[in-house]
């Protein structure tokens, strides 16, 4: 026997390291939950290099920061004034999408949905992968010690990336979804089909157990379904890129991802995501009679403040210039605007931080044409001042509530649509019939405002 | 009887080389740290295999089959560490790479830029054959095996190691 092991030493070592680490695996399929020695190992490993992978992330950075914000600034200007254009021409679309959005909310509401909607992030930075093309994994420099824990979505503002596989201390993993062993519940935009997105060997990302008697076009957006309980719904996920029939019931459809996986920077983490019933500022009590009479009182117009707030939507500006204008040339003027005027934080599956900026500059311009506008601009503690004059004989206890700020106006049914529509519907120079709120204003109000079609005079 | 002057004679002619513990350590480690981050800038670079390449430049140079399998046991399980998958795919994908690859250090003389190209592709092929038999047999893991790719990545891996082996010559010596 000694002799045996002698003459074959290095065959008999090999045969012993290899059925060390076949014996290691059957432990690791018998018990999927990882434990023990593979979760000391992988800790020992990424604690080992991913300080490596910092100092190198950090060092590169630095030199093409200075290198973009010092040196090369080429065309700066000119790529400034092209955005410029760009952020008015989507605030003009902010205001077409969120009155649709406002009544999706309220369509919502009325059926008793629930829908969800990104309430905290924290950013990261990407700071290695697996380096290998089996395991379509990234590492990211976040990890427990900053609130991250298994299975939160990690997104960009482009689309979906993935969801946190492991946490470390300083450090997690996050599985992308381009992974053969991820799975993320979709749906196409237009069609509404459901399917399953996973990923593939050579790194694709695939829409499966779509059937294939149903039409599916290429270009079509997928988001997500929210199904699987950790990705927001209606996020997007990617675009159909080509379709082919199976060799099952179902189609094949690769989806080319709306986040590029293959140049991933900076993501963020989803640490909180709220689920509540949509947020519409109707009024949660029947509408009265005697408040829609009061409504068409006349009223007399309070003096205005000798200072007006400053920062505040519903200041003068609505008398003497286009409200667009006012809501577009001033952000934060807007912002205070959207947040009085019953406009929940976010729509489905938005990211808050990012959207709330964006509804912010759009709902004034929608708003502030009617009265409905000038009252809930009111509400704010800026902009009190301004409340008395919009409407001084406020009696309903709904109108311009302090819940205003978190979206939930009391304002009356009738109130709401009547503020909104003649706005949308290009009208918002016409003197408004049924809200006597309207009439002190009337002399200042502006020229007539273009239909919603046309970008705004500027 | 018969094999003992063979082996004997083939160790004389080929060079044994060994390495400093400091460089035994710290070019897998480089290897492993830089195939971590480079795919995350530039996703191609993850058709090559660094450490795969260090651990046959190792083997071969140092012509011991255990030294060999031990290399490639150590740098596959920490490679498989940085993986979300089960430890030990890459590390018997790369025992089997390290011990055969040393083993054919004894044989042949690897100096040779056109060798260590066929001899790095071929490993490469091997790797990924006990790779995707692992995965497939003992783990049931979906594991495609594309053919066009993986000859694609022999074929690059190969010309890859002929850049890094001539830059890894300069820390052997002599045993």
């Amino acid at each position: 026997m000694e002799n045996f092991f002698s003459r074959y030493r290095n065959a008999s070592i090999l045969v012993l390291v290899l059925f060390a680490q076949v014996l290691g695996l059957a432990v690791q399929v018998k018990r999927p939950t990882e434990s023990g020695g593979t979760s000391l190992i992988r800790f020992w490993v990424v604690s080992a290099i991913t300080p490596f992978e910092k100092a190198l992330v950090n060092t590169s950075q630095g030199v093409r920061n200075i290198w973009r914000n010092y040196l090369y600034l080429r065309g700066v200007r000119h790529e400034n004034r092209d955005l410029k254009a760009q952020i008015e021409r989507l605030r003009i679309e902010q205001v077409r999408l969120s009155e649709d959005a406002a009544q999706a909310r309220r369509l919502q509401l009325l059926l008793g949905f629930k829908e969800q909607f990104i309430s905290q992030t924290l950013a990261a930075q990407v700071v290695g992968s697996s380096g290998s093309d089996q395991s379509h994994v990234i590492y990211i420099d976040k990890g427990a010690n900053d609130g991250i824990k298994p299975d939160m979505a990690v997104i960009t503002p482009a689309g979906i990336v993935g969801k946190v596989l492991r946490v470390f201390r300083a450090s997690s993993q996050v599985l992308l979804i381009n992974d053969p062993s991820s799975g993320v519940g979709a749906i196409l935009e237009s069609s509404r089909l459901q399917g399953i997105l996973q990923g593939t060997a050579a790194g694709e990302t695939m829409l499966r157990y779509v059937m294939s008697d149903e039409k599916v076009a290429p270009g079509e957006r997928v988001l997500s379904s929210g199904g699987d309980r950790i990705f927001p719904k209606g996020f997007p996920v990617g675009t159909v890129q080509q379709i082919n029939p199976g060799s099952d019931l179902f189609l094949n459809i690769r989806v080319k991802p709306a986040a590029d996986l293959s140049r991933l920077e900076e993501v963020l983490v989803v640490t909180r995501m709220v689920e509540n019933a949509p947020q519409t500022s109707e009024p949660s009590k029947p509408l009265r009679a005697a408040d829609i009479l009061a409504e068409r009182l006349p009223r007399v117009p309070q003096k205005p403040p000798a200072v007006p707030a400053k920062g505040t939507a519903a200041a003068p500006a609505p008398a003497t210039k286009p409200p667009a204008e006012t809501a577009s040339t001033n952000p934060s003027q807007g912002a205070t605007a959207a947040s009085t005027t019953g406009t929940p934080p976010t729509g489905p599956a938005v990211v808050q931080s990012l959207t709330t900026g964006a509804a912010a500059t759009a709902k004034p311009a929608v708003k502030t044409s009617g009265p409905a506008a000038i009252r809930s601009a009111g509400a704010t503690p800026d902009s009190a001042a301004t409340k008395p004059a919009a409407k001084p004989l406020e009696a309903t206890p709904a109108s311009g509530t302090a819940g205003a700020t978190t979206g939930t106006t009391g304002e009356p049914a009738v109130a709401e649509p009547a503020a909104s529509k003649p706005a949308v519907n290009g009208n918002a120079g016409k003197p408004r019939q049924n809200g006597s709120a309207a009439k002190p204003a009337k002399p200042a109000v502006p020229p007539p405002q273009p239909p919603p079609g046309e970008e705004v005079p500027r | 009887m018969i094999d003992m002057p063979i082996v004997r004679t083939s160790r004389e002619e080929i060079e044994v080389y060994r390495f400093g513990p400091i460089v035994s350590v710290l070019i897998p480690t480089m290897a492993l740290v830089i195939q971590a981050f480079v795919p995350v800038r530039f996703r191609f670079f993850a058709i090559f295999d660094l450490p795969l390449l260090v651990t046959i430049f190792f083997a071969v140079a140092r012509r011991s089959q255990v030294a060999g399998l031990l290399t490639g046991a150590a740098v596959g399980l920490v490679q498989d560490a940085l993986t979300h998958q089960a430890i030990g795919l890459y590390g018997i994908a790369k025992t089997v790479v390290g011990y055969g690859a040393s083993s054919l250090g004894v044989k042949i003389d690897v100096e040779n830029p056109g060798t260590r190209l066929l001899v790095t592709a071929g490993f490469y092929l091997v790797h990924q054959a006990a790779y995707f038999l692992v995965a497939r047999n003992i783990l049931g893991a979906t594991v495609g095996w594309l053919w066009a790719r993986t000859l694609l990545a022999a074929l690059l891996n190969g010309v890859a190691a002929i850049v890094l082996f001539a830059v890894l010559d300069r820390f052997k010596h002599s045993a």
